[in-house]
């Protein structure tokens, strides 16, 4: 295993793009090194992108809009002032990832690229309608966080492709999100089922909504059923049902020693059903 | 496979080492330097009881490569007392009988000692949750927790 | 039979709670356990394990891996000794497997090299050839009539005709006659119950460190609860002389049963004598969970009859336990603590020792025992449910005491649980209100306890401290109850009293760390090898007096003389005699060396409240109190620790924790990511009472605590469940989606 601390992206680029076999990126290594150790994955070329400058900042731009760079830790994110008053559900999803000590290093690069369906930042970040920045030797492109994945472990990126960026839209009026996650202890816990919603309001009326599933398919899932359900409702007992239909309806999930399909199936319209209360709560406080 | 060098500070003192590539922070403690006080009871993050904290942060040392070391600031359990001194939490821990076994110690010590450095005053709850990656299967944490509580107690009043 | 000079009131330091000895070492990180031993020229070991759950070995091909810079040696099964028979070879066949590998994680080849990285590539280059071969590993599949043989052969003569060849040891036991007494039961419940396998969950994986020269002499460090154990077995696995092989014990991080057995300890030795070099070996946390012993799994059929006013009038349990690729699995004790805790004229119980391809089950606190709890406490709660009778007056009115006829066959000595039973209904937290959602259930257990081969050695130094020597490895704080009794007999502070875990050179057998015995047997040990050391040192001031031994007694750390000297002579301190040892006799040593038998049983009653979210089925314990009879508890808070571990491990027991095999026969959850045991944020504060009711067979009335705590818990979250939720779960672990199927099928009626 060859291993590389570049300092710039252009680096960071030039040395996936020439490599040969297996290449990493090594954000916190949460996902890396466990696969190291149990002889999952031992990449050729593990590229270290913490010492590229910018990796480790998160920017309040002028519109509103965020922008995270791709080494920020999960502790980072809920030590940060303000980006929670915003997303409080993008940066709990992303706190939900393992322990005190996992925080200290995951990042949401590293949850979205290692390409678990059960990846518990990704419902968020698809909710909020986040995007990244992929840079590669064809130059930058920006991504919907949902079209990142394409099944299990695997991601749309090319050869000597990265991300360089990651991007949460303005959170704007009236907005609020929640991500829940079912696991069958309190922490340390793959998520069974996932389920982010992201909605805004007009007085009472949900106007705009994105529900995202996690661990319910191949890939995390962008439901717009699940949204329409709600959408130009008060989330009332109706659309509630409505939603947890949807959600139901969407998942594809399989069965395996986490949860059994039955048990997901069922539990995701639970979820997105509690996971909008709280975001419909968080919206008309922000109302306020 | 050539080897990487790497300088580091571990409790206060430079050290330098020679690793693979593959190699963990707490293999080169374990292995390298001697300093046997990390525990590895996984080696995936699932356990705690390699904690240490590097420049301040609080991480599984199994989960981070020993060439990412180089230039940082390692703690471990050994930097915990100041010489003869024990840390307020270390002798809460004997007081209260917060180990049985002792293997989980060591983590769990670098555990609380970063959360009461960032936190003085936790909920019983928070000191749960702060602690959830760090498994003991000897105590059910009871004498943990209290330990962890009194000692937070008495650092606030001595503070 | 109460021993004669035993002592249960005016202590002056047993029942306080002082600092441990080993506490500094242990919060500093200077302590040091089985993996930080290290010795100069060490190699590093890792083995090659079968991936497969059933498979003839055709072929092991090392050359690949001996071409690898660094690799210095690789063992197989032709490198241990031949000719062995019993458990001798069923050890070593699990220790490295000769033509058939029997579990996905069954060793087939070992490698040394100098460094654990190249021996860990090493192991990858290993090329094993297997034909796969069928496998179970349900135990109800593995009785039924077409399952694939394990191993022709292994059962004995306990086992009825018309059995698979799977059964391998059948047990039987009761008294009375069950059907008279389920005719005259009121309410009879018949039901089955099944338990997963579990693993004890220790965070210290296994670890070795071994040396052994072309002499045939040998030196091994390992975390062990039994070192005198590990020698023996060692010695038989390589072919040497059992005193040749030198073993200590490091400290021991957990161990609860599974590390009773050996596993890597003669893989690390049969690498260093062919390596000629100290080979240290590891284990990764995978290996512990594939190839280190979990408990059985369990199918039971439980049926017991009850009259109206409460009085069980029957009992009867068939026990089934899936132990592995061995036999070995607990069903006598399994079958024998089942009805243990109820006074019973009619019981009978049945228990079947059933082999399948997964690995060999180890001991886990009380053997057996929380599985039979489970069944047999939930049938009785929903007895007590549908006869509409409080759950502990019934156990109450059912209770074994002094002079029953155990269910087991024995007559119970002085014993403990109505005291535990009494203690459980006065506590707060029995009458405190439920919020909704939340059920409240109870439950006893039983262990037996043990006493086993002990030897201690006391030596007084001339200062007058002493250096206290046991064979008993400190999982959990004992060197402290140690000292405490060593000081309460000799009168001289608790910190004067050094007490080292002796290697095997150093001391007569001990057996290994189980069966609550530590505090009991070592404690025994202490207790009377102190004892003979006062009698030496009363000889000594005797002789200094020129007045007869008999005429000195020792009160507060001194020789004084009594009866008609009594007053003659000013008190001799220890101090004063130690300091002129060389000169009185030569040093003075304590001794004691015998095999105790008066281990009392243990009783416990535990209460907990259970919350479960009906829409996903996840159960939260939101209380939990531990009511528990310690005969006398020498230091406290290691005591209350004990009890609250116990139920930490038997909440993790109920509600998660289970080994996962796929149809593939592999094992799905070998990372504490998915296996899933108590963290600090699933449990609440653990309430505890400690009751002492003198154990007879002990000076002081000690009754071993380490393993009862662990019996309660499954089926008191079990009753608690349907007490919240109304549904009885009869399946363990009672996870969310079958605690949630649970509900369906109820809401569908
Ligand atoms: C004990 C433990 C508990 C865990 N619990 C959870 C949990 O609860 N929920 C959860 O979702 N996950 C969990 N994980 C998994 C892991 O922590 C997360 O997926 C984490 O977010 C990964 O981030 P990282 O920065 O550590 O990734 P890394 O390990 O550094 O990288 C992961 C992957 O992303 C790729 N990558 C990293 N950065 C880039 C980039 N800039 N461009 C392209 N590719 C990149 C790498 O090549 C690699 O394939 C857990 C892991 C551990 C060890
Ligand atoms: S050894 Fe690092 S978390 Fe277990
Ligand atoms: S004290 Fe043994 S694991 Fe915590």
């Amino acid at each position: 295993m060859q291993y590389h601390t570049p300092t710039s992206f252009e680096d960071a680029i030039e040395i996936a793009a020439q490599a040969d076999g297996i290449t990493r990126f090594l954000a916190g290594g949460t996902d890396v090194l466990v696969q190291l150790r149990a002889d999952i994955v031992t990449p050729d070329t593990l590229i270290d992108i913490k010492g590229i400058s910018g990796t480790k900042t998160i920017t309040h731009n002028d519109d509103g809009s965020w922008r995270i760079g791709v080494a920020v830790s999960g502790a980072e994110m809920t030590e940060h002032p303000t980006l929670a008053r915003d997303w409080p559900g993008v940066v709990e999803a992303t706190d939900l990832i393992g322990s005190t000590q996992v925080q200290g290093r995951c990042t949401m690069v590293g949850n979205l690229c290692n390409g678990s369906p059960a990846a518990d930042a990704v419902p968020a970040m698809v909710a909020a309608g986040m995007t990244v920045t992929v840079s590669g030797p064809d130059g930058t492109r920006e991504l919907a966080v949902e079209d990142v994945p394409t099944g299990p472990g695997k991601t749309c990126l090319a050869k000597g492709e990265l991300i360089s960026a990651v991007n949460i839209p303005a959170r704007g009026a009236n907005g609020g999100d929640a991500y829940l996650r079912f696991i069958p202890r309190t922490e340390m816990d793959i998520a069974v089922v996932g389920a982010a919603v992201n909605l805004r309001l007009e007085g009472d009326t949900i106007t705009e909504a994105r529900v995202s599933l996690g661990a319910v398919a191949p890939t995390v899932l962008l439901v717009p059923q699940a949204a329409d359900a709600i959408i130009g409702t008060t989330l009332d007992d109706a659309a509630l049902t409505a939603l947890a239909q949807a959600a139901n309806a969407a998942c594809a999930p399989i069965d395996d020693k986490r949860g059994t399909i039955k048990f997901r199936t069922h539990v995701a319209g639970v979820l997105a059903q509690r996971a909008a209360r709280i975001a419909y709560e968080r919206a008309q406080k922000a109302g306020k | 496979m050539s080897k990487i060098h790497v300088t580091t500070t571990v409790n206060g003192d430079e050290v330098e080492f020679l690793c693979d590539p593959r190699e963990t922070v707490l293999d080169v403690l374990r292995d390298r330097l001697g300093m046997t006080g990390s525990k590895e009871g996984c080696g995936t993050g699932d356990c705690g009881a390699c904690s240490i904290t590097l420049d301040g942060r609080l991480v599984c040392s199994c989960l981070v490569l020993g060439a990412e070391a180089e230039g940082r600031e390692i703690e471990t359990v050994e930097g915990i007392a100041t010489g003869e001194d024990l840390h307020p939490l270390q002798q809460k821990f004997i007081e209260y009988a917060a180990l049985q076994c002792g293997i989980c110690t060591p983590g769990i010590l670098v555990a609380t000692k970063a959360l009461l450095e960032k936190n003085p005053d936790p909920t019983e709850t928070e000191v749960r949750y702060w602690l959830a990656g760090n498994l003991c299967r000897c105590t059910g944490y009871d004498k943990i927790i209290r330990a962890v509580m009194d000692t937070a107690a008495d650092m606030r009043e001595a503070s | 039979m109460a021993l004669d000079n035993m002592k249960t009131t005016g202590f002056t330091q047993v029942g306080t709670t002082p600092n441990r000895p080993d506490g500094l070492d242990k919060v500093t990180g200077r302590a040091r356990f089985g993996a930080d031993v290290t010795a100069p020229g060490m190699l590093h070991a890792v083995i090659v394990r079968s991936p497969h759950a059933h498979a003839r070995i055709k072929r092991i091909d090392t050359s690949k891996a001996e071409a690898l810079a660094g690799v210095k040696g690789i063992v197989t099964r032709a490198d241990f000794a031949t000719g062995l028979t019993g458990e001798n070879w069923n050890i070593l066949e699990n220790v490295m497997a000769s033509d058939t590998a029997l579990y996905d994680g069954h060793a087939v080849a070992a490698v040394a090299a100098t460094s654990a990285l190249t021996a860990r590539d090493a192991a990858k280059l290993v090329e094993v050839e297997y034909e796969i071969l069928p496998h179970v590993t349900d135990v109800d599949k593995a009785m039924a009539p077409d399952a694939p043989v394990i191993r022709a052969g292994a059962a004995d003569g306990s086992v009825p005709e018309g059995q698979h060849p799977n059964v391998v040891r059948y047990h039987e036991s009761g008294h009375g006659d069950v059907q008279a007494g389920f005719d005259e039961a009121d309410l009879v419940i018949e039901d089955h119950f099944t338990t997963e396998a579990t693993h004890q969950g220790y965070i210290e994986p296994h670890a070795c460190l071994g040396i052994l020269g072309g002499d045939g002499k040998g030196e091994l460090w390992c975390c062990t609860q039994g070192h005198w154990n590990v020698q023996k077995i060692c010695a038989a696995l390589l072919g040497l002389e059992t005193a040749n092989l030198r073993v200590t014990a490091s400290e021991i991080g957990g161990g609860f049963g599974g590390k009773t057995a050996v596993f890597i300890e003669p893989v690390a030795l049969a690498l260093a004598r062919k390596t000629n070099k100290p080979v240290k070996l590891v284990m990764p946390r995978a290996d512990v969970f594939k190839a280190t012993g979990p408990t059985a799994s369990t199918s039971m059929d439980i049926k017991i009859g009850m009259k109206k006013d409460g009085t069980i009038t029957a009992a009867q349990g068939v026990f089934r336990l899936q132990g592995g690729a061995f036999p070995g699995a607990p069903a006598d004790m399994t079958a024998m603590c089942a009805f243990a805790p109820y006074a019973l004229s009619n019981v009978h119980q049945v228990g079947y020792d059933v082999m399948s391809n997964r690995p060999k089950q180890a001991a886990y606190r009380a053997p057996g025992s929380p599985m039979a709890a489970f069944a047999v406490e939930s049938v009785i709660d929903e007895l007590c449910g549908q006869l509409g009778l409080d759950p502990i007056e019934v156990r109450l009115k059912n209770a074994s005491k002094e002079g029953t006829k155990a269910s087991y066959g024995p007559t119970f000595q002085r014993i403990g649980l109505v005291e535990t039973l009494e203690a459980a209904k006065a506590h707060p937290h029995y009458s405190a209100p439920l919020k909704p959602g939340q059920g409240r259930g109870i439950s006893c257990g039983f262990w037996f306890n043990h006493g086993g081969e002990t030897a201690v050695s006391l030596a007084l130094s001339e200062d007058g401290t002493a250096q206290l020597a046991v064979g008993t490895p400190d999982i959990g704080g004992s060197r402290a109850s140690m000292a405490l009794m060593a000081a309460e007999e000799l009168g001289i502070p608790y910190e004067n009293i050094r007490v080292t875990i002796a290697d095997t050179a150093t001391l007569g057998y001990n057996e290994v760390s189980h069966g609550s015995r530590v505090t009991y047997a070592s404690g025994l040990a202490t207790i009377e090898a102190a004892r003979d050391a006062v009698k030496k040192l009363c000889g000594r001031a005797a002789a200094k007096w020129g007045i007869p031994e008999d005429a000195v007694k020792w009160e507060n750390g001194c020789a004084v003389p009594s009866g008609p000297n009594a007053g003659d002579f000013d008190p001799l301190p220890m101090a004063e005699i130690t300091a002129n040892m060389g000169a009185t006799g030569g040093p003075i040593v304590g001794h004691f060396e015998a095999t105790p038998e008066g281990a009392g049983v243990s009783f416990a009653t535990h209460i907990v409240d259970a919350e479960v979210d009906p829409e996903t089925g996840k159960t939260s314990v939101v209380r939990y109190t531990v009511v528990q009879d310690a005969g006398k508890a020498i230091h406290p808070t290691y005591v209350e620790g004990q009890f609250q571990g116990g139920a930490a491990q038997g909440i993790g027991w109920a509600l998660n924790e289970e080994y996962i095999y796929g149809d593939d026969g592999r094992l799905q959850n070998a990372l504490f990511l998915d296996y899933r045991i108590p963290v600090a944020s699933d449990l609440p504060m653990i309430d505890t009472v400690i009751i002492e009711v003198p154990n007879p067979g002990h000076p002081y009335g000690v009754r071993g605590v380490g393993e009862t705590s662990i019996c309660p818990p499954l089926a008191a979250i079990a009753n608690a469940v349907s007490a919240a939720a109304a549904v009885r779960l009869r399946q363990l672990p009672m996870s969310p989606p079958r605690i949630l199927e649970a509900l369906e099928q109820k809401r569908d009626g």
